[in-house]
């Protein structure tokens, strides 16, 4: 498929602009799915700087973003699976199951927890392997077939720590061979003046800009566009529908093992019963990002905004010193607004502009 | 747009060469034997009508052939050579692209987008290989135009171009990629008359190209004005299989309205 051109690109095309319009810059604008959730993300800024003086720090700021990249670097994966029409919602205690495998495994045998990462990996690939295989094997919509893998995993997080452990959280593995390595990787920080740096953070925006990079120019990209704006008519120019589809689960559940490996080493323990309910987060920051529920639309800088609105929103509601109990309700209605936000802007960029 | 379609085709077709030959083709979908003895030829060069209602066995019969589905009796040669198709890319690699009527092409990306998918033109080696965009673009934008087809912007979604451009989008895209059997699945169902006089002219002009066209329709006045044989079907078998010599738009049309169930409705009703 590697089609090498040899012509070089002619440097003027001919005929150029004859009868072309370029659209007005607004309507241009609008077309962009994140556009929605840029407006949603300043205003809500404004907001919280008028409202909470504990918000205005730099050092304020960068909490907000470690707070955003957690949710945000599994999100990214999350966005680019709806943008190729598929659900996961195990990808919420998938983040607990990575870390999971990785501290027993090591305490029980007693090995490097460098082997226990990789092993861990290989476990979490597999299940977005099987999430995948399934789906498309069976036909049955993946919000059922993720379900189930959800309440299995959940399942066995708890029943397999409590067999192992004793108790419902894994043992403290501050203490094994490889743990500052890998902490280094997955939960270091630095300071930059007065700021703390999450590396999280770094991590996030690099795969931000690694997602963007392939959905909009790589083969790749138009690959999960098509898959998931039209799959019958993709497949019958020749996309390969599967492997696309199977590889997105499994970039979901590499970036849940990526964040699940943050939390084990930043905590050295962890709770069996965590990261339940996180798959919605992701799945809202998708959303509000401009993703469409139904696939074949979105892009990773609107789930990177999307992702950043949750940050802002979940610790500026502390900042302003509200109860926090409010936040879901607040996440909520974001929610419903960006969908009504998304809807008019669908409308508006595919009307026919065309006679 | 004569042209460009012959300048893209393959110099070596000659016509009323074989491209395809299927002898008692039949499918069946479990209990369901949705498809039957069925003997087909599309030659180089003409155009072969399948005419059919609603439920006849059209849609299985392309689906055989573009590679969706594989047949389960009888065989299939393509250029005198015996197989199966186990995917549309195997299909699409022995030069037989299909346009479909509704999904010939994903409707929220650009027209570009459309235009090279599944054939992205990329640099480089696969981890890193981006996709040469300012030439997809420009590549796009000049075979469309010199199509005939001329769109205000090749960045606007394809959602927003009209049927019958969004039709002749996907027949360039496939002639454009080399194919060199055309199947063509209700092209003009969805169209006025005006636009599916712009696609009639496309299918003819790929016929004149020496391409082999399949021309899947329910409409026997649109299969009369570009056809060279004619094939209807009925209840997965084959009711008339005729040369444009043998057969005349009366009769076309007629058995198309149901033929002798029609004349013995006719006596019933009695009026």
């Amino acid at each position: 498929m590697t089609n090498v051109q040899t012509s070089p690109p002619s440097t003027a095309a001919p005929s150029e602009a004859s009868n072309r319009v370029s659209l007005g810059l607004s309507n241009r604008l609008l077309a962009r799915p994140e556009v929605g959730a840029l407006v949603a993300a300043v205003l809500i800024f404004i907001f919280f700087l008028v409202s909470a003086p504990a918000f205005r720090s730099g050092e304020s700021f960068f909490t907000v973003l470690y707070q955003s990249s957690t949710i945000g670097i599994v999100a990214v994966g999350v966005g680019m699976l709806m943008i190729g029409g598929e659900f996961d919602l195990s990808a919420g205690v998938i983040t607990t199951t990575a870390g999971l495998v990785n501290s027993m495994l090591c305490w029980y045998v007693g090995m490097n927890l460098w082997v226990g990462a990789v092993v861990s990996l290989a476990f979490c690939l597999f299940i977005g392997f099987v999430n995948g295989f399934l789906v498309m094997r069976t036909g049955i919509p993946s919000f059922l077939i993720t379900l189930g893998t959800f309440f299995v995993l959940q399942g066995a997080n708890l029943g397999v720590t409590k067999l192992v452990t004793g108790s419902v959280s894994s043992t403290d593995i501050s203490q094994i061979d490889g743990f500052s390595s890998l902490q280094k990787i997955f939960a270091s920080s630095f300071k930059v003046g007065p700021v703390t740096v999450w590396i999280t953070v770094i991590w996030w925006l690099l795969f931000v800009a690694l997602a963007a990079w392939i959905l909009q120019r790589t083969r790749t990209g138009n690959w999960i566009y098509a898959v998931g704006g039209n799959p019958d008519s993709a497949r019958a120019v020749g996309v390969p529908l599967i492997r696309t589809k199977i590889g997105l689960f499994m970039t979901v559940s590499f970036l849940g093992w990526f964040v699940g490996m943050h939390t084990l080493y930043r905590f050295n323990t962890l709770q069996a019963g965590n990261g339940v309910g996180n798959e919605f987060l992701y799945i809202i920051a998708a959303v509000v990002g401009g993703t469409l529920l139904t696939g074949g639309y979105g892009n990773a800088i609107g789930v990177a905004i999307g992702a950043f609105i949750f940050g802002m929103t979940s610790l500026g509601i502390v900042y302003a010193g509200w109860d926090p109990n409010w936040f879901k309700a607040f996440l909520g209605v974001m929610l419903l607004l960006a969908v009504l936000v998304n809807l008019y802007v669908k409308r508006m960029s595919t009307a026919r502009k065309v006679g | 747009m004569t042209d460009t379609l012959a300048q893209h085709a393959d110099s070596h077709l000659r016509k009323g060469e074989p491209l395809i030959e299927m002898t008692g083709i039949g499918k069946s979908y479990g209990a369901i034997r949705a498809l039957r003895g069925i003997n087909l030829r599309v030659n180089a060069g003409e155009v072969t009508c399948v005419l059919g209602d609603n439920g006849a066995g059209k849609s299985t019969l392309i689906k055989i052939m573009s590679g969706l589905h594989p047949h389960n009796e009888g065989s299939l040669k393509v250029d005198g050579k015996e197989l199966t198709f186990a995917s549309p890319r195997e299909a699409l690699d022995h030069g037989i692209a299909t346009v479909y009527q509704d999904l010939a092409v994903v409707s929220l990306m650009e027209v570009w987008r459309n235009f090279f998918l599944g054939s992205e033109l990329t640099a480089g080696r696969f981890p890193l290989a981006g996709m040469k965009i300012r030439d997809m673009k420009r590549i796009a934008d000049e075979e469309l135009r010199k199509m005939g087809i001329v769109v205000k912007d090749i960045n606007q979604p394809i959602g927003t171009l009209s049927g019958g451009q969004r039709q002749c989008v996907a027949i360039a895209r496939a002639v454009y990629f080399g194919a060199r059997v055309l199947i063509l699945d209700e092209p003009t169902a969805a169209l006025g008359v005006k636009q599916s006089g712009v696609v009639l002219k496309y299918t003819a002009a790929a016929r004149d190209a020496g391409l082999g066209v399949v021309f899947i329709t329910h409409n026997p006045h649109h299969a009369y004005l570009v056809g060279d044989h004619f094939i209807i079907l009925k209840l997965g078998g084959t009711v008339l299989d005729k040369n444009r010599s043998e057969v005349g738009l009366d009769e076309l049309t007629t058995q198309m309205a149901g033929g002798d169930e029609l004349t013995e409705l006719s006596h019933e009703l009695g009026r």
